[in-house]
């Protein structure tokens, strides 16, 4: 049995998220790795170093530059025959992409898995994380998109898998590529950051979102995130979101500050290995799954804790 | 053009699911039950879209259990024209759907379909990629912007790094997320009227569509607990803690 991994890249490197699927595929057999891009030779190199990859399958063309379902799909799906496993890592690339690369299948996919099994059985949360189901596929090939906070990243050193070029798919025609607007942010990425400081609406506005988290983030060296209230009320970008329905993170440190701790916030932080809560009503429900819980205001108790650093 | 907008009945998202004692599932029986959340902001857009006079008619379609109709009878107060249950008792998969919405999309030929990207109880984020890929039609998954011009939808996607557009030719298969819009609240005269507007109700095999399982649940476990915390009194005692006890700064 074979896996097949489809890296998440940039052209030029592998994307983190690649590198726990990695992981994940190798509890299945023999790992290879689909790099589709335009251009993006350093990043099937990249990918042929990564520790336990025996084989990279490059396909390069203008028509997967930037990633479109509808031209991804058919590219993995011209290379896939060979394989039983597809695992994608559960990021939005894959989770646009790998349902449809399923349907054409005539397969069921397994969403979001955070353990492995055996080679058709896998547990993945449901209910945001309030219940880890037990599941096995009964279809010939698995298709799998992989929770990346479920697996450790594999080393990206070590491997000397040969690079093959692939044949590239046409381009449907049927959908374009406009333009992007990334979030320019000098800090560490969050689903791979170490600590994580985190805002909830109880910080009142962009301003005092930045003021008062801002330094904590700097001297943490953590990336930034926000629960869902904070972002729909405009303090903080959309990718910032940590929860069911953004950002799943599981940091060694997480700090929520002013964040009331819904359900939906909670399916996306509570297993990070410490989480601290910082806020000033002691009925908030982020107390029951903090280690450690200060009831204080944020505005005094972050520069607070900044000093006490 | 039609749109079509299909939409789930989910346990609530308020509602904190109990997982049943033997393992089989989680405990659903009398427990509150709504639209999924991002089905709402879907038939909502698909309104707006029809007050901006690119959509002609909204169809609503549920599959599932009888009680869909109530869900139906939702997205007709939210302003939906009609609707349509698949009517099925069995638990519904996301592949199953995607071909009964194929089957749907053939019979009623929209210009959009529109969908949640996820349902809060399953939390599988593929239906709509499925339909898309069925139907052979192009998707736009996660969108928080839609403009229809000149026969393209131009949709803003939320993605990783920040916001990504695409433009995709009709007929195209969108997905909703959170920002998209925020649905409106319905009336009591609309929940009336929803009321009296058509639905039809229809089975699986008169769609030529076999639901069955491919995924079989064979546990569902309550996730590990956390082990309890403690309050700190102070932010010098909480330094303390995180230097000293728990290592991580």
């Amino acid at each position: 049995m074979s896996a097949l991994v489809i890296a998440e890249h940039d052209n030029a490197s592998i994307k983190g998220a690649t590198l726990n699927t990695v992981t994940a595929a190798a509890q299945l057999g023999e790992v290879h790795v689909l790099v589709a891009g335009a251009n993006a030779a350093a990043a099937a190199a990249a990918a042929a170093q990564i520790a336990g990859v025996t084989k990279v399958l490059h396909a390069d063309g203008a028509s997967l530059a930037d990633g479109l379902a509808e031209n991804l799909a058919a590219q993995v799906l011209a290379v896939a025959g060979a394989y039983s496993h597809l695992l994608f890592p559960a990021t939005a690339s894959g989770k646009n992409v790998a349902p449809r690369v399923a349907a054409k299948l005539d397969v069921a996919q397994v969403t979001d898995i955070t353990k492995v099994i055996s080679g058709d059985t896998f547990e993945r949360p449901i209910y945001a994380g309030n219940a880890i189901a037990t599941v096995q596929s009964t279809d010939a090939v698995k298709v799998i998109t992989v929770r990346t906070t479920g697996f450790d990243a594999a080393a990206t050193t070590g491997g000397s898998a040969a690079v093959e070029s692939v044949a590239t798919v046409a381009d449907s025609g049927k959908s374009q590529f406009v333009g992007r607007e990334v979030t320019k942010s000098d800090r560490p990425e969050l689903t791979a950051a170490k600590i994580i400081v985190s805002g909830g609406r109880a910080l009142g506005s962009s301003d005092k979102f930045n003021e008062v988290l801002i330094p904590l983030a700097d001297k943490l060296g953590a990336a930034l995130g926000a629960s869902r209230a904070a972002v729909d009320a405009g303090y903080a970008p959309n990718d910032w979101q940590v929860g069911q329905t953004g950002k799943i993170v599981a940091p060694s440190l997480y700090i929520a500050a002013g964040i009331s701790g819904a359900i939906q916030h909670l399916a996306g932080m509570k297993d990070s290995k410490v989480i601290v809560a910082i806020n000033k009503d002691p009925e908030a429900p982020i107390f029951s799954v903090a280690d450690y819980g200060l009831e204080a205001d944020l505005f005094t108790a972050v520069p607070e804790l900044v000093k006490a650093l | 053009m039609k749109a079509l907008v299909p939409v789930k009945r989910v346990v609530d998202y308020n509602v904190k699911v109990r997982v049943k004692s033997d393992g089989t599932g989680v405990d659903i029986a009398n427990v509150k039950m709504s639209m999924n959340p991002f089905d709402e902001i879907a038939v909502e857009e698909a309104v707006r879209l029809k007050e901006k006079g690119v959509v002609t008619e909204i169809i609503a379609v549920s599959c599932g259990v009888t009680q869909c109709q109530e869900t139906l009878r939702t997205a007709m107060a939210i302003g939906a024209d009609r609707g349509i249950l698949v009517e099925c008792a069995d638990e519904l998969q996301p592949l199953a759907v995607a071909k009964l919405l194929k089957a749907l999309v053939d019979r009623e030929q929209p210009g959009l379909v529109i969908l949640g990207k996820q349902a809060i109880d399953d939390d599988c984020n593929q239906t709509g990629q499925m339909l898309a890929a069925l139907a052979d039609l192009p998707q736009a998954t996660f969108a928080s912007k839609v403009e229809v011009v000149d026969g393209r939808a131009v949709v803003t996607r939320e993605v990783d790094g920040g916001l990504e557009t695409v433009s995709v030719s009709l007929p195209a298969i969108i997905t909703t997320d959170l920002r998209l819009n925020e649905p409106r609240y319905v009336t009591l005269p609309n929940i009336m009227k929803a009321k009296k507007k058509p639905l039809e109700v229809i089975k699986p095999d008169a769609l030529g569509v076999n639901v069955a399982s491919r995924i079989k649940t064979l546990k569902v476990a309550e996730p590990a607990k956390r082990g309890a915390g403690i309050k700190v009194a102070d932010v010098a005692t909480l330094v303390a803690k995180l230097k000293n006890e728990a290592k991580v700064i």
